[in-house]
């Protein structure tokens, strides 16, 4: 009788290149995503030692962080950036390695255009220079970040030394609310464990709650595993993950297809499979999450009170969290719903798929984006702008008058022009409230499309569902 | 194949510099609008440019690398989880530009610590009452000097010992001896080939 394994446990054992006591696993990488940002010191060190990509069949790069949002005949890209971008062509041209630039109609922020075009699959090991790499363990595949060093490592070994990691189950059960959806559920879950809470750790999302969200909400979930220092999340591959995937370009076809998807079913945690931590949270006792602080473990339901200064039980915790509320200037103790806000970002490789854009444009349909506000709305891919735009989801932003922008991470990470003025305040979609991460100075609240939306169209930090009779969905 | 060495990691005495915040992200050690470069080199001077430099680009006097006794210190004395957040490798370069050799911390983020120790940089993960006087006796004395010794994983305070530490035995083979770690798993090729055949 074989141990119980775990998903991670199957699919990190059959990457296994060559273990060696003294020395971290050889494992294999099946599919390495590339941007223009995390690469070009890897090429030059290929070049300097002469060495030449090992599979580039294995290999996809894409622009997404500093690339325009605006129309892209127009926009002014700084010469830095635009430095940048050749350098990625030049270095793809060079080693022989597939990009979708700005000119390919599949083109889009690595995270969201690798499961789209089919390459991200069940099973697989994925890495990309990008912390969100995360996001990929929606299917099943163990996707994690990598520096530039173990860029340059993959590209000319398809390997990567790695020690194993440890596994953390997080068990989510029950229905979600009406008006909570995954993003809800990964900011409650980071403000339970801390920005801390799972390092060392590649997180298994499971449960009943799990198990009922679609494609889009588990990639959410996962996208953010990473802000609880995990080193990667996953969610078992099932029926839902098949539908998905069947079709996608570069998904199996046919005999194939089958063959793969029998694999495929074997990708669970076995029963009595053992994990080294567990954590489990109610699914029904969730409301709608917004950050208060600089780190996305602050967080709180969009119907609380930012936490009192003497609420925090030791010294450092109390500093940290004046210092957070210093920078984003609110007040201990106060209510979050009406604070008063001057941009809504609806994007980023953890909220920019179709069905976000969808939840963001019911809320917004025949309704007005409240005055002095500026809403950017960034779609994640080329595909999905193309979908929404066939939905006529562009004509219910740019009606309520949002600016509906070309694909990428955009104000995410503001190294594009899209940034936030100092002192701001922004209700963002994204991943991450770090203090200047939208621009210096700049004050980030990150919540769901729904609530961002709800906040675009009110001017303020309201709990969505108070909107929500005239209007549906919930992501 | 031939395996490249590096500079080797051993021994660091050197004055030090107190950060003990927790949870610093990559994002300050290095804002997300200096990634534009293309090459690993001249990032030191944007190091926690949000936090040392004021918004007219004028140095913080306040904040501690500013300070003049921070002047020639090799090691940051940081706080929890040291490097949170995105896998950006222009963290370490910058805090190597800057002159860091070393940091001293309660706990580090995976991706950081993985890429830290690639460009020479050590994190050394340590107890919170041996951080707590490692703070104090810098507070106390600005002259005070830390010893990292990698090959007997101490660290030491005014040249007495104060703790072990812990660290992947590889990743210190690897900084001890100056190994190169793609040097190394381009030596496994045949394991790698071996592996392709058998997953066509």
């Amino acid at each position: 009788m074989t141990e119980p394994k775990t998903l991670f446990d199957k699919v990190w054992g059959a990457h296994v290149v060559r273990e060696e006591a003294s020395a971290p696993t050889v494992l294999y990488v099946d599919l390495h995503l590339v941007h223009e940002v995390t690469s070009p010191q890897a090429f030059d060190g290929l070049r300097s030692r002469g060495l030449r990509v090992r599979r580039p069949d294995r290999t996809f790069a894409t622009m997404d962080h500093s690339t325009p949002t605006l129309p892209r005949k127009l926009a002014v890209v700084d010469p830095q950036a635009q430095a940048q971008l050749a350098k990625l062509q030049a270095n793809c041209a060079e080693f022989g390695i597939c990009l979708y630039d700005l000119e390919s109609a599949d083109q889009g922020i690595v995270h969201v255009i690798g499961p789209e075009l089919g390459l991200t699959q069940p099973g697989r090991t994925i890495v990309c220079g990008d912390s969100h790499t995360s996001t990929h363990g929606a299917f099943g595949a163990l996707a994690f970040g990598i520096g530039t060093s173990e860029v340059e490592h993959v590209l000319a070994a398809q390997c990567l030394l790695q020690s194993k990691p440890k596994t953390l189950e997080v068990r989510v059960d029950g229905s979600l609310p009406p008006g909570v959806g995954a993003k809800d559920v990964i900011l409650a879950l980071i403000a339970k464990i801390g920005t801390g809470g799972a390092t060392g750790h590649v997180i298994e999302y499971r449960g009943s709650a799990i198990e009922a969200l679609d494609m889009e909400a588990r990639m959410t979930i996962c996208n953010m595993s990473i802000e609880a220092g995990a080193r990667a999340g996953m969610i078992a591959p099932d029926e839902a993950t098949f539908a998905w995937l069947d079709g996608r370009r570069f998904a199996p076809k046919g005999d194939a297809w089958r063959i793969a998807v029998d694999c495929w079913r074997t990708l669970r945690s076995d029963e009595g499979a053992k994990f080294d931590a567990a954590v489990t949270l109610d699914a029904t006792a969730l409301a709608p999450m917004i950050t208060y602080g600089t780190n996305p473990a602050m967080a709180i339901p969009v119907t609380g009170r930012v936490p009192a200064l003497d609420s925090m039980g030791n010294a450092s915790d109390r500093a940290a969290l004046a210092k957070a509320l210093e920078y984003m200037g609110l007040v201990p103790g106060a209510a979050i719903a009406g604070q008063r806000i001057d941009v809504v970002f609806i994007g980023s490789c953890t909220n920019s798929r179709l069905g976000d854009l969808r939840a963001a444009a019911a809320m917004m349909r025949h309704r007005k984006v409240a005055a002095g506000v500026r809403v950017l709305v960034v779609p994640g891919s080329k595909a999905i702008k193309h979908q929404a735009e066939a939905e006529g989801l562009d004509v219910v932003f740019r009606d309520a008058g949002a600016e509906w922008r070309e694909a990428g991470c955009s104000m995410c990470i503001a190294m594009n022009g899209d940034q936030l003025s100092p002192g701001q305040y922004a209700v963002s979609t994204s991943n991450r409230n770090f203090e200047g991460r939208q621009g210096r100075g700049g004050r980030t609240l990150l919540a769901s499309p729904l609530t961002a939306a709800a906040a675009a169209v009110t001017g303020w930090v309201v709990d969505p569902r108070t909107l929500l009779a005239r209007s549906g969905g919930s992501r | 194949m031939t395996i490249e060495a590096r500079t080797p990691f051993t021994s660091l005495t050197s004055t030090y510099v107190l950060l003990p915040v927790d949870n610093v992200d990559t994002d300050q050690i290095i804002p997300a609008r200096f990634l534009k470069v293309t090459d690993k080199h001249g990032l030191g001077a944007s190091v926690f440019a949000d936090w040392r430099l004021r918004a007219d680009g004028t140095p913080d006097p306040d904040f501690p690398l500013n300070r003049p006794d921070a002047a020639g210190a090799e090691i940051l004395v940081a706080g929890a989880n040291f490097g949170c957040g995105s896998s950006r490798e222009h963290a370490p370069w910058a805090l190597v530009g800057w002159g860091l050799r070393a940091i001293v911390a309660p706990s580090f983020a995976d991706i950081f610590k993985q890429n830290a120790m690639k460009n020479g940089l050590l994190p050394v993960a340590v107890d919170a009452v041996v951080h707590a006087r490692v703070v104090a006796a810098r507070r106390t004395d600005s002259r005070a000097r830390l010893t990292v010794d990698l090959p007997a994983q101490t660290l030491s305070l005014d040249g007495k010992p104060i703790a072990q530490f812990g660290i992947d035995p590889f990743a210190k083979q690897c900084l001890v001896h100056g190994v190169d770690e793609l040097g190394y798993l381009l030596d496994r090729v045949g394991d790698i080939d071996r592996y392709e055949a058998s997953h066509a």
